[in-house]
Formats: structure tokens, C-alpha cells, sequence
């Protein structure tokens, strides 16, 4: 099937092509699937605006009546740096958990048969998207950061610590995203996705310290929220974001936990990414 | 890897190694068997159109040639490699267009080319050349940058097939190619299509409801009817069957057993197996 000769639009042959080293490969399929979902946002930038506008509310509305309560927060640590630091690990988790659906959207379309029919593997596809969603979650830091700033939040913007903290909203968003994927590929349909997306949502924000120390919660939350991974994505983001700001849990647990939960559901994901087109 | 076919009749062609070998394949979605034991080869270079009756097994056959639904029975060798076994392979070397719309709206045609480019790892240094050529092919330079969503059908259809042609696979899967086209741009779909074919000897297998297209365009015809191939020929043979003056319809209608009851049964059948494996698979 060779003919190389031709004014081709695909002229070079497929040797050339398994040149590309394995892992090279993995990547460049990988970076891929997150370019696209990038340009679509570049095309389409509407959505990280009216995003942002809850962060907002729950920094200026809520969190500005809260911080009149007094014995919240821990130490001498304001209730709005407090908050500031869980507002932004929730707006990451909001972003993501919807996720899955576009995944189901793109099933419905067939543009998920385009993905499937490729030679990518599918855990390439599956944290290609993953990083996507990540990039969205960035955007939101930014807004919370800008915020938090204009609200005289004690931000620390030592290099090293803003570079901490994007790899834990990069983590956070991969975790969470990655396991709303997974919830598209068992639910398959947009309605039922978006009655479970809701019921997820609240109980992942409630049952973590995001808005409250778990020491005000009752035992049985409390450990319940010792099983969240959101509550150690708050730790280490509290830990860096804030001047004023300490890891409860050590910096090393919280990347630990963060890390492995990600890379468990991204192998479950793959898996079930692969039978999502039957 | 390839398993060396048992290489049986095949009607028309080059004489070199079959491009598609297919065994005994079978799927079933629960009671409901929607492909029967087919068993058929495909010539390198050759154009196979398959028809059928909706819901005779087209579609769930040409999934499970892409790997994109295993089958529960047999299997199939396609561009040298085996579908169950080894189906990473067979995605190198395949192309698909599905009937179903592939190409993502919200990006132009050439972020399109680009996202197909990087899925099947085209050196970096190589992508922009071959996206262009590629684009240049189907007539579609001038749109190149502008969002998908705004294409007519006829335009996605054709930069689809640009898709699915950026690795140079050795051979094409058109699931209904030019269903919902106007037939200016259904003509314009098909010049592409033999373009490609006389230029790179692609093997293609392409499926359709309509009958003139398939009869003009295709070296053989497979015929399904339940889930079983009724007929595979020529076209020249198949209407050979009838006599004289004998039209691909009227093949159609005699093969299928043009039966209204008949058809609607079956395919009530098959859409509720379908809306189950979809729901559970």
C-alpha cells in the first residue's frame, strides 16, 4: 500500500511513524486530548466567567457574616483566610464533578468514537481530559486569588508556595474529574448524571474541612471527613495559599493521598472509558 | 500477531493477501443475535459496499471490525492483525468514519486534524504538512480555520473522512458516508472517496441505503439480511441473478424478501437489543 510518491495528504508510511518512542507517543496523545479541550475553552471562554461567580458569593456573602462568629477558624487565623482556602478547593471540586458530562455528551455526539477508534491508549485519553480540567480549575484559582487579595486575605505569594498550590488544584481537579468520569461511564445519560452530580457535590464539600474545622464536627463526620480527599486537598492549599496557614496533616500526606486517589480512579476510568462507546 | 488467514475464495481483485479475513463472527445482545456467523474476505484494494435492511447487522459488523464492540463469537483478522487479540494494532492501521457525527463542533477543521494528528503519534515535525495536504485533498483550505459547527454536512463529512485518512491506514470504514447530503454533496463525497481509493489503493468497505451509489461505486456488494451475509458479488452478478434489466432494488427486495411485516418486526427487535446493550454494555 505504499505509492509515497503521491501528492499526498499522508505521505509518510507507518515505520516512520513507530519511530516515535513509546512514552513520547503516550505523551503527545495525552497532551492532545488536553489541547483540544483548551482550544475549545480559547473559542468559547464565556463559561470560566459565569463560573466564577460563585467562589465570589461564597467569599463576599458568606464569608463575610461568618467572619463576624467568632472560634471557627483555629489559632488566631482569620475566618476569611480560613474560608478563602476551602472556597477555592470547592470551586475546583464544582468544576470538576461536572465533568462527566461532556464525556457523555461527546458519546452522544459520536465525537467519543473518534477517541475510541484511535490507537491512543486509553488512560492517555483518560488523563488528557483529566489535565483539561485542571486548566479550568486554574483559571478559578486565579479569580479566588484576585478576590481574596481585594479582601486583605494574608495571600502568600512566595513562588515556591504558588507553585504548590497549583499542583494541588492540578491534583485536586484530575482526582475529581476523573471520578465523575467514572460516574458518566456507569450513569451514561445526561439526566441521571446531573441528579447524581448534585447529590455528590454537597456531601464531598460538607464532609470536608473546606468551611469548618473538623474539630467542630461531630465524631462520626469527622471521620467520614478524614476519608475525603478534599479535605487534605484543603490542608496542603491552606498550608501554601496563606501566610498565616499550616498543614494539619503534613504537606507529604497530603500530596501522598492526593496522588494515589487519582491514580487509582484514572486506571478505573481507563478501563471503563474502553466499553463506554458499546 | 497476524494470524495467517486460511485464505479462501476471493471473488474480485489483486491476488494479494486479503485485507479483511473474517470468521464465523457472532455477536449477541442478550437473546438477540444481531451478527450470525459471518464468515467473508476482503481483497486489498477493494471497495466493498454493504447494504441490508435497517437493523440487519451493518453497523454492529463494521463496530466490531474497528474494535469498537467485541464480539461474543469468532473473529476477524483486519490489516494483518487479529481484532480480539491484538486490537491496539488494528487501530494503528484502520480508519474510521462513523455514522455518527466524529468531528467536535467547537473546534475548527484544523484543530480537528490536529487532536486525530496527535491521537495517532504523527511526528510533530510532519503534522502541519500532512494536516494541510490532507485539508487541501478534501477541498476544504479555505474553512480550515473556521469551527466545525458552522460546516455543512457535506464539508464535516468530507473532513472526517480527512481524519480518519492522517495515518495512512491500509484500510476505511465509511458508515453511511453520505446519509442526511444533499446529492451535490454526496457526489462530492464519493469523488473524494475514489480519489483516495485510485491514489492509495485503500482498501474501503463502505455501508449504505442507497442502492444506485453502492452499484456505481463498489467492486463488490455484501448483501446482510438477520445478521448473515444473503450475498457477496459483484454488482454485474448480483443483478445477474434477476435476468436481464434487473436493478440493485429489485436484488434487494427479492434477497431481503421485501416483506413490510417482516421488516418492521425485526427491526423493533433490534432497536430495543440495541437500546439494552447500550444501556448495559
Amino acid at each position: 500500500m505504499a505509492t509515497s510518491d503521491a501528492p499526498a495528504g499522508r505521505p509518510a508510511s507507518m515505520a516512520e511513524t513507530s519511530l516515535v518512542g513509546p512514552i513520547r507517543a503516550y505523551a503527545t496523545q495525552t497532551y492532545g486530548v488536553a489541547a483540544a479541550e483548551v482550544q475549545k475553552l480559547r473559542h468559547d471562554p464565556l463559561e470560566l466567567f459565569t463560573r466564577a461567580i460563585q467562589p465570589v458569593l461564597w467569599l463576599l456573602l458568606f464569608g463575610e457574616v461568618m467572619a463576624r462568629v467568632r472560634g471557627i477558624s483555629p489559632g488566631d487565623v482569620r475566618y476569611l483566610d480560613f474560608l478563602s482556602a476551602g472556597i477555592l478547593a470547592q470551586s475546583v471540586l464544582f468544576v470538576a464533578i461536572f465533568y462527566g458530562i461532556s464525556a457523555i455528551w461527546e458519546r452522544d455526539l459520536g465525537v467519543l468514537q473518534r477517541y475510541l477508534v484511535s490507537p491512543a491508549p486509553r488512560s492517555a485519553i483518560v488523563i488528557g481530559k483529566a489535565l483539561s480540567a485542571s486548566v479550568r480549575a486554574l483559571s478559578q484559582a486565579l479569580i479566588v486569588y484576585l478576590l481574596a487579595l481585594l479582601l486583605g486575605v494574608g495571600i502568600d505569594l512566595d513562588p515556591a508556595h504558588i507553585v504548590g498550590v497549583v499542583v494541588v488544584i492540578a491534583l485536586g481537579s484530575a482526582l475529581f474529574s476523573t471520578f465523575s468520569l467514572i460516574i458518566a461511564c456507569i450513569v451514561k445519560t445526561r439526566e441521571r448524571f446531573m441528579g447524581i452530580g448534585q447529590v455528590l457535590t454537597m456531601p464531598i464539600f460538607f464532609a470536608s474541612n473546606a468551611i469548618y474545622p473538623l474539630s467542630l464536627m461531630p465524631a462520626w463526620l469527622r471521620t467520614i471527613s478524614h476519608l475525603n480527599p478534599l479535605t487534605y486537598e484543603v490542608d496542603a492549599l491552606r498550608a501554601l495559599m496563606l501566610t498565616s496557614g499550616a498543614s494539619e496533616y503534613g504537606l507529604l500526606l497530603d500530596f501522598t493521598v492526593l496522588a494515589a486517589i487519582a491514580a487509582v480512579l484514572t486506571a478505573i476510568a481507563a478501563k471503563m472509558y474502553a466499553r463506554m462507546g458499546f | 500477531m497476524a494470524k495467517e488467514a486460511p485464505s479462501q475464495s476471493t471473488a474480485s481483485a489483486t491476488g494479494a493477501r486479503p485485507a479483511v479475513v473474517i470468521r464465523e463472527l457472532t455477536r449477541k445482545f442478550g437473546p438477540f443475535t444481531a451478527v450470525d456467523r459471518v464468515t467473508a474476505d476482503i481483497a486489498a484494494g477493494e471497495v466493498l459496499g454493504i447494504i441490508g435492511p435497517n437493523g440487519a447487522g451493518k453497523s454492529t459488523l463494521i463496530k466490531m471490525l474497528t474494535t469498537l464492540l467485541p464480539p461474543t463469537g469468532g473473529t476477524a483478522v483486519v490489516a494483518g492483525h487479529d481484532i480480539v487479540r491484538a486490537p491496539a494494532q488494528v487501530r494503528r492501521n484502520i480508519g474510521y468514519v462513523p455514522q455518527q457525527l466524529s468531528s467536535d463542533g467547537s473546534l475548527t477543521g484544523y484543530e480537528n486534524m490536529l487532536l486525530s494528528a496527535r491521537l495517532y503519534g504523527i511526528p510533530h515535525a510532519e503534522q502541519a504538512q500532512r494536516i494541510t495536504r490532507a485539508l487541501a485533498r478534501m477541498g476544504l483550505s479555505e474553512q480550515a480555520h473556521h469551527l466545525v459547527g458552522r460546516y455543512s454536512g457535506g464539508m464535516i463529512r468530507r473532513l472526517e473522512i480527512a481524519q480518519s485518512l492522517l495515518h495512512r491506514p491500509a484500510v476505511l470504514f465509511l458508515d453511511e458516508p453520505t446519509v442526511g447530503l444533499d446529492p451535490a454533496a454526496r457526489e462530492a463525497v464519493w469523488e473524494h472517496v475514489l480519489d483516495l481509493r485510485s491514489t492509495f489503493k485503500t482498501t474501503m468497505i463502505v455501508t449504505s441505503h442507497l442502492m444506485d451509489e453502492i452499484d456505481q461505486f463498489c467492486d463488490r456488494i455484501a448483501l446482510i439480511n438477520r445478521g448473515r451475509i444473503a450475498a457477496i458479488e459483484t454488482p454485474a452478478a448480483l443483478k445477474g441473478r434477476l435476468g436481464p434489466g434487473a436493478t440493485l432494488d429489485d436484488v434487494f427486495i427479492e434477497l431481503v424478501g421485501g416483506g413490510e411485516s417482516e421488516g418492521e418486526g425485526s427491526y423493533g427487535d433490534i432497536r430495543r437489543a440495541r437500546r439494552a446493550a447500550r444501556e448495559h454494555g
